[in-house]
C-alpha cells in the first residue's frame, strides 16, 4: 500500500545525502501536496552502486507552489511545480 | 537554499544567465557517444542509468564545469571502462595519444 494519498500534504526531507539521489537540492525541505501516486521504481541510491534497487519505493507526482520555492516569486500566483519525489524522501507535512 | 551545500550537478536555483533555447544538431562524436552508452548498458558495463550519473557527479567541481554534456558522458563511461577492467587505463590514455598526434592537437 502506498503510504501517501492523492491530495495529501507532504514535506520532502531536508536531508543531506552525500551520494547519487534524484530530489534536488531547491525542493529539499519544501511542503507540497501529491498530485498522482506513480508505480513502484528501483531506489536510484542503491541503483548508482550497482544494486538492483530494492526494495522499491513508490514514486509521486508532488506538486509545490512557485511561491514556496523562489523568494520574491515574479510570476503569476498560483503557478506550481511538478516533481516527482520517490516515497523514502517524503514525511507528512507537518499542517497535514 | 545555501549555495554551498550545492554538488556541481544540483545547478537549480542558482543565478544564472538567460537560456539558450536555439536547437542544436549533434555533432558526429556526440552521436558516437551516446552509441557507445548503450552499447555499454547492451554489454552489461551499466545496468542503470543512476550508474552513468554517479559517474558523472564523481568528476568534480573542475572538470563537471569544463566539460560540455556529452563530455561527461564520456568521462563516466570511460571511468567506468576502466574499473570494470574492460579497458586499463594505460589503453585509453596510449589510444588518446595516437588519436591527439593525428589530429595536430599538443
Amino acid at each position: 500500500m502506498p503510504r501517501f494519498s492523492c491530495g495529501d500534504r507532504v514535506q520532502i526531507a531536508r536531508r543531506d545525502c552525500a551520494e547519487h539521489h534524484r530530489v534536488p537540492d531547491y525542493v529539499k525541505g519544501k511542503t507540497g501536496h501529491i498530485e498522482r501516486v506513480c508505480v513502484p521504481f528501483g531506489q536510484p541510491e542503491k541503483l548508482a552502486l550497482g544494486l538492483d534497487g530494492k526494495p522499491f519505493q513508490m514514486l509521486y507526482r508532488v506538486r509545490l507552489e512557485q511561491a514556496d520555492l523562489w523568494e520574491s516569486y515574479a510570476g503569476s500566483p498560483g503557478d506550481t511545480l511538478e516533481i516527482e519525489i520517490f516515497e523514502h524522501w517524503l514525511e507528512p507535512a507537518a499542517d497535514a | 537554499m545555501s549555495p554551498d551545500r550545492h554538488k556541481p550537478h544540483d545547478l537549480g536555483g542558482l543565478p544564472a544567465g538567460p537560456i539558450d533555447r536555439e536547437e542544436h544538431d549533434l555533432a558526429h562524436w556526440e552521436q558516437r557517444i551516446d552509441a557507445m552508452v548503450s552499447l555499454c548498458f547492451s554489454k552489461g558495463v551499466l545496468h542503470d542509468v543512476a550508474e552513468l550519473r554517479v559517474g558523472i557527479e564523481a568528476l568534480g567541481p573542475d572538470a563537471y564545469d569544463k566539460l560540455g554534456y556529452y563530455e561527461r558522458w564520456a568521462a563516466s563511461i570511460a571511468n567506468r571502462l576502466v574499473s570494470k577492467e574492460v579497458l586499463t587505463r594505460r589503453e585509453l590514455d596510449e589510444r588518446i595519444e595516437v588519436i591527439r598526434a593525428r589530429r595536430g592537437d599538443s
